[in-house]
């Protein structure tokens, strides 16, 4: 009698003990694993970005900053816009159905103004930057078809003048469009949403 | 001096562990050249961290002058060319003596019963080190370290929902930053040595309970003279100790060679792209990881079937990842009746005479742009295909090729 008794308090105490001790290694490993994340110091240099994009001419492309990624601004010319409704067969995701953009460039230009294309130059596959190249045709070096767009280097996917990937090309998705706003005609914040700040 | 060890044993089980796994440790006496890698993986390792000790010295893992301090080792440290070059290369000579060790493992069935835990041991032995090499990669903060970094921390992106929030505690960042190479540094240095010398620990324990195999596969153990000797054993001091002296040092000699004549390799053990600082804006023409990796590289790559569901790239990457895996569990997909290869029957020479040509061309076709003609007949990324197949073929067909096998009897001695 004796004996059992005590082994129920034997007991009791081991899974106590072993409980308390549980939860000191679990808050321990949290703080831990915490510890591992994006500092704060990292998250405001995630702070978004003002251009001005006054000086960018038609057919050109500038490339600031943010987050660490390059952010390609272009100003599409009209003829560079006209060949983007022609391209729909050959793309792998023509409409944007992947939520690779904020809905506000859900659209075939996949931008709020039509000229205006705002993408991350990182390639979808593996995260390299591909190159411009808004030559048509052979003089392009790709192919006759070529209307303009992007060329990844690493390991040939292509993406016409909206960022839209082709098909049979490594990278799976078109190219990301981040967070953008227009405070007026010429001056753009990237990281904020339109709508929120500004 | 007996004196001293007397006072020593006494207190410290000194001869005994001299014994039981020098003096005493009878190890098979028909050992080939291939059973010298194993030491001579201690020793590269013991060279890695003494170099990689003398590096830290004088190394800073900070994004602004990681790259200057390397070049400044490289010009101004005294002697401190040789000690980086020696560390350079000998990461990729553990490699070439790994895959050798592995092969022979393979080839003599070393692999099986009873040294499954010493086959599972040695599987994280070499995950692991191919870890400290990837770590190890990104210090240097060449164009090709940050790149590589890049590539291969966003495959954890394409595991599905945790995957983005992985990669960004993996990379302490939303990009590879000086958060991600200070914690490489604290992996590179600390973690994984630590952890590679308690693996190499619990290996040669394993190794030594059950004894060494050997080119016949017959267990030595099996057959005592009246002490309880093996018959088939010598001590291993010393008799392999010498034996390992004299193999060591051929392999040095061939690795020195390589750090005073040929310390890039051409572009093999030191990628050209690496000799310009990484430059977030400007990705190499071919990101490619060193050559130990790139037979799972090509796997990754390989995968371009977009019908899969969840797309492509997550299968890549199981693919790649299945591929390593799949290592662990060959003690149980192997059913043959013997082990060496010497009592095996041609389906088994045949499957692993193609698997090694097919994790060699793999291992080429990583360093290749996929859509190009490298080889014959078809693009690279075809080839690749069918390396792929080949590969994992090779695992999942072995418990059916080696029970069909027709193999003949294992001796009970070893053979003259």
């Amino acid at each position: 009698m004796e004996d059992s008794r005590n082994n129920r308090r034997r007991r009791f105490l081991a899974v106590v003990t072993s409980v308390f001790g549980l939860v000191g290694v679990g808050t321990l490993a949290a703080s831990f694993v915490a510890s591992m994340r994006p500092s704060a110091r990292a998250r405001a240099a995630g702070a978004p970005v003002e251009v001005d994009i006054g000086d960018l001419r038609e057919g050109q492309m500038m490339v600031v900053e943010w987050r660490g990624k390059p952010v390609w601004i272009i100003r599409r010319s009209r003829e560079m816009l006209s060949g983007l409704g022609t391209l729909r067969s050959k793309l792998a995701d023509p409409d944007s159905q992947v939520e690779q953009q904020p809905v506000y460039a859900q659209n075939e230009t996949r931008s709020i103004y039509p000229e205006i294309l705002i993408v991350l130059g990182v390639c979808t596959h593996l995260g390299c930057a591909p190159t411009k190249n808004f030559e048509r045709g052979i003089s392009s070096g790709l192919s006759e078809e070529w209307l303009g767009g992007f060329f990844c280097p690493c390991h040939g996917s292509t993406f016409d003048l909206a960022g839209r990937v082709y098909k049979n090309v490594p990278a799976p998705t078109n190219l990301e469009v981040p967070p953008h706003t227009f405070l007026s005609e010429n001056r753009i914040v990237v990281g904020v949403d339109s709508g929120r700040a500004a | 001096m007996s004196s001293f060890i007397r006072w020593v044993d006494a207190r410290f089980p000194l001869t005994k562990v001299w014994k039981e796994h020098f003096g005493e440790y009878y190890a098979p006496k028909n050992f080939n050249f291939l059973y010298y890698f194993g030491g001579i993986l201690t020793v590269i390792l013991i060279i890695q961290i003494v170099t990689g000790i003398i590096l830290t010295m004088h190394y800073k893992p900070d994004v602004d002058l990681a790259f200057a301090s390397v070049e400044y080792i490289m010009r101004d440290v005294p002697a401190g060319w040789f000690v980086r070059y020696l560390h350079s290369v000998g990461a990729s000579m553990i490699f070439v003596a790994l895959y050798v060790h592995m092969f022979r493992g393979l080839m003599y069935g070393s692999h099986r019963s009873p040294r499954e835990l010493i086959w599972l041991l040695g599987m994280l032995l070499y995950v692991a080190m191919m870890a400290e090499a990837f770590f190890g990669y990104l210090l240097p903060w060449g164009n090709m370290s940050y790149w590589g970094a890049q590539v291969i921390v966003s495959l954890f992106g394409a595991i599905p929902f945790v995957g983005e929030g992985l990669a960004e505690w993996i990379r302490g960042d939303y990009v590879i930053s000086d958060a991600t190479l200070n914690r490489f540094f604290a992996f590179h240095v600390i973690l994984l040595p630590l952890l590679l010398a308690l693996l190499i620990y619990l290996h040669i324990v394993a190794l030594h309970k059950v004894g060494s195999n050997n080119p016949d596969g017959v267990e030595i153990k099996q057959q005592k003279d009246e002490t309880g000797k093996p018959l088939d054993g010598v001590p291993f001091h010393p008799y392999y100790t010498v034996k390992d002296t004299f193999g060591v040092g051929v392999f040095l000699t061939i690795y020195l060679a390589i750090v005073f004549f040929l310390p890039e390799f051409g572009g093999w053990f030191l990628e050209k792209d690496n000799f310009a600082p990484a430059n977030i804006l400007q990705t190499p023409p071919d990101i490619v990881p060193l050559w130990y990796l790139t037979p799972y590289y090509s796997i990754l790559r390989a995968v371009t079937f977009e019908w899969l569901p969840g797309g492509a790239k997550l299968w890549g990457v199981i693919a790649m990842g299945g591929a390593i895996v799949i290592f662990f569990f060959l003690p149980w997909l192997d059913r043959s009746r013997v082990r060496s290869i010497r009592y095996r029957g041609w389906m088994f020479k045949t499957m692993l005479t193609l698997f090694v040509i097919t994790f060699v061309m793999l291992g080429y076709l990583g360093t290749k742009n996929p859509g190009h003609v490298d080889l014959i007949w078809f693009k690279n990324v075809t080839w690749a295909q069918i390396g792929l197949v080949i590969y994992f073929a090779f695992f999942l067909l072995m418990p059916i090729y080696t029970r069909l096998d027709k193999t003949r009897p294992e001796p009970d001695r070893l053979v003259k």
